[in-house]
């Protein structure tokens, strides 16, 4: 049956094109997750099933110490985030257009853009500094840091989600003699619900994930997981390493799939 | 509480958007008294202002010159959640995360009323509009007509002093339309809430309304009972945008106090009253509906007299296109009954007789 629209799937060459773009991104990701359960020492080859990567990867300290270092910077940097987005894109979409409000948005949005290595090089020197002034070398740097890596992706599906809610709605609920306190709360704020959830979800993903920055910023002695991985793939590779990043990729993808399954109700 | 005041005052009201090249003057002095318990309807051509007339009365703009006031008090300060005016917006608005019930309680709920109340008047209002059985809806799980229904009930339900409606009905199909009409009107009466109802619509204007304001590019070009507007229109405009209506050139021939004599472009004179700066020597426009004049023999007393270019038959009644001797074009409408159509023809001769108070003279 011939069809009248374009369609790009029947276009030759389409499956193959398709097919090994889809083993380029899993393949190397499956193999990873095999050697995982590697019973020997190596991450190429195979000597039979066991979990003993498994249990001493989670025996390990460092391990212990580093993902517990990355979900707390995580949690706290993805919450900060993800508050200071949700007021950055009620303040640029909820307010009548003023002089400066593109160049905000850019504000806004231009950390995406910066190369990471850029960033971190700044924020070292920058902290560096305040460091030598007070004296102090906790983990609010990172936290600092996260934050404020992560607004721009909290802030874009917060944007979105209010750009596409009616803007009446509010005007009605004053209309209903809400305030507007009253009316961004049983209005403005369970409309954009889900779009603050997937905020806070892609700010923690992001967080989670950060090597560059992290490295750059850290105290000695503040490894986050990925800062670990990486000191140590330096020296030998096990499959120790398969162990966690299995692990690292389950939490990463719950975390999406949570949010999938808890917008999808709400609609 | 004085009973005396009206439901709503506008004084030389002008709202401008914008500044400098970009100004957008939408409404322009106007001046409107809306009085108690009245189903008042704005009228007019796309963007004359009617939306922002009303955005100014609910208190979402605030006026750039002149004062509102309502029930006698002046508005200014106040914000819309204060003010005792509900809207019914062009597009509903309903809160889709909210059930029927939760969206007609709402306003309630923030007046702080109680729990119980709150349910006894969503009740009530469930029933006058007929939406019992879909209480618990999602208002995404509704059709069209029920959510109009429902904005309708939101909106009276905290029982305003004012109920906007902003085209409430231009959504809906003609016959739920009309229905909707007639449910509107009996709404209006058992709750006795004064309504300022928006629409382009001059059918449903001058069926649903007590008054209307003919608005044209943020003017009002005159206020008054259907009827008025339709039988007496101030102008050249509102005679146009209501219903169909012939002009007609005439000249000042004579006049004595009010009393004078025009011509018409047969040359033939007739009595009839004038304005004050009318004098002698004058020209004026007679707006005439079509189904006020008459046709008859052209060769009896007539006032006009032209060639039948066209006959449109409508059922109930028939339109005859009638060329005359000027060139103009004057359209005639003849109710139909039996053997009355079959006398004229395309082409044949007629004469035109139209009532004296039929003409009416439109102001400059
Ligand atoms: N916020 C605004 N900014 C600039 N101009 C505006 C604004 N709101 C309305 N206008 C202009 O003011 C004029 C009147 O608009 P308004 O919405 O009152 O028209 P309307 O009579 O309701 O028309 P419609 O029948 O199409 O709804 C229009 O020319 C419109 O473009
Ligand atoms: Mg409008």
């Amino acid at each position: 049956m011939a069809k009248a629209t374009f369609s790009v799937r029947r276009q030759t060459g389409f499956a193959t094109i398709a097919l090994v773009c889809f083993v380029m991104l899993y393949a190397p990701i499956l193999t990873l997750m095999i050697y995982s359960f590697n019973d020997g020492t190596s991450v190429a080859i195979w000597e039979g099933f066991s979990w003993r990567w498994y249990e001493r990867a989670a025996a390990n300290e460092q391990v212990q110490e580093s993902a517990l270092l990355s979900l707390k910077i995580a949690s706290i940097a993805a919450v900060l985030a993800t508050i200071f987005a949700t007021m950055a894109a009620l303040a640029t979409t909820r307010t009548r257009p003023y002089r400066g409000l593109t160049a905000i948005f850019a504000a806004i949005n231009t950390p995406l853009m910066v190369p990471e290595i850029v960033t971190a090089v700044a924020l070292l020197i920058f902290f560096a500094s305040i460091k030598v002034a007070t004296g102090y070398t906790g983990i609010a740097y990172l936290v600092a840091a996260h934050t404020a890596f992560c607004i721009p992706f909290a802030y874009l599906p917060i944007r979105a989600r209010l750009e596409s809610m009616d803007a009446t709605l509010e005007i009605a609920a004053a209309d209903l003699y809400a305030t507007p306190w009253r009316a961004f709360r049983r209005v403005t704020f369970p409309l954009l619900w889900p779009g603050i959830v997937a905020g806070l979800m892609l700010a923690f993903v992001i967080s989670l994930d950060d090597v560059v920055i992290t490295e750059f910023v850290k105290s000695a002695g503040q490894d986050t997981l990925p800062t670990y991985m990486l000191g140590q793939l330096r020296r030998i590779v096990t499959p120790e390493m398969n162990a966690i990043s299995t692990v690292f990729l389950g939490i990463s993808v719950m975390v999406v799939a949570l949010f999938f399954f808890m917008t999808r109700k709400k609609n | 509480m004085s009973t005396a005041a009206a439901a709503v005052e506008a004084k030389n009201v002008s709202k401008i958007f914008g500044a400098g090249v970009g100004e957008v003057r939408a409404l322009d002095n106007v001046s409107v008294t809306i009085r108690q318990n009245e189903f008042f309807t704005l009228l007019g051509p796309s963007g004359c202002g009617k939306t922002t007339l009303l955005r100014l009365i609910a208190g979402f703009e605030m006026p750039t010159e002149g004062s509102i006031l309502l029930e006698g008090e002046e508005v200014a300060h106040l914000p819309p959640f204060k003010r005792p005016v509900n809207t019914v917006f062009q597009n509903y608005a309903l809160f889709p995360h909210m059930s029927v019930a939760e969206n007609i309680g709402f306003g309630l709920e923030m007046l702080g009323k109680p729990k119980t109340e709150v349910q006894q008047t969503v009740d009530a209002m469930l029933r006058l509009v007929r939406m019992e059985e879909l209480k618990h809806r999602k208002t995404s799980q509704i059709s069209g007509g029920q959510q109009q229904r429902v904005a309708l009930a939101r909106a009276l339900a905290p029982r305003p002093k004012v109920l906007l409606l902003d085209e409430p009905l231009s959504a809906l199909d003609y016959k739920l339309r009309k229905d909707m009409q007639l449910e509107l009107k009996r709404m209006q009466h058992e709750t006795g809430i004064t309504f300022i109802f928006v629409t382009h619509d001059q059918e449903e204007a001058l069926t649903m309304s007590d008054r209307i304001a003919v608005m044209s590019q943020g003017n009002i070009l005159q206020i008054g009972s259907p009827d008025e507007i339709y039988e007496r229109p101030a102008d050249r405009f509102v005679a146009d945008f209501i219903g169909e209506t012939n002009f007609i050139e005439a000249e000042v021939i004579e006049r004595i106090g009010e009393d004078g004599r025009i011509r018409l472009p047969s040359g033939v004179a007739v009595s009839h009253k004038l304005a004050s700066n009318a004098g002698v020597g004058s020209r004026v426009t007679l707006a005439i509906r079509p189904e006020r004049i008459d046709l008859v023999r052209a060769d009896g007393e007539t006032h006009l007299k032209g060639k039948v270019d066209n006959i449109v038959y409508f059922g109930t009644d028939t339109t005859f296109h009638v060329g005359l001797d000027s060139g103009q074009s004057v359209t005639v409408r003849v109710q139909n009954r039996r053997g009355h159509q079959e006398i004229l023809q395309v082409g044949d001769v007629v004469g035109l007789t139209i009532a004296p108070e039929a003409m009416q003279i439109l102001r400059d």
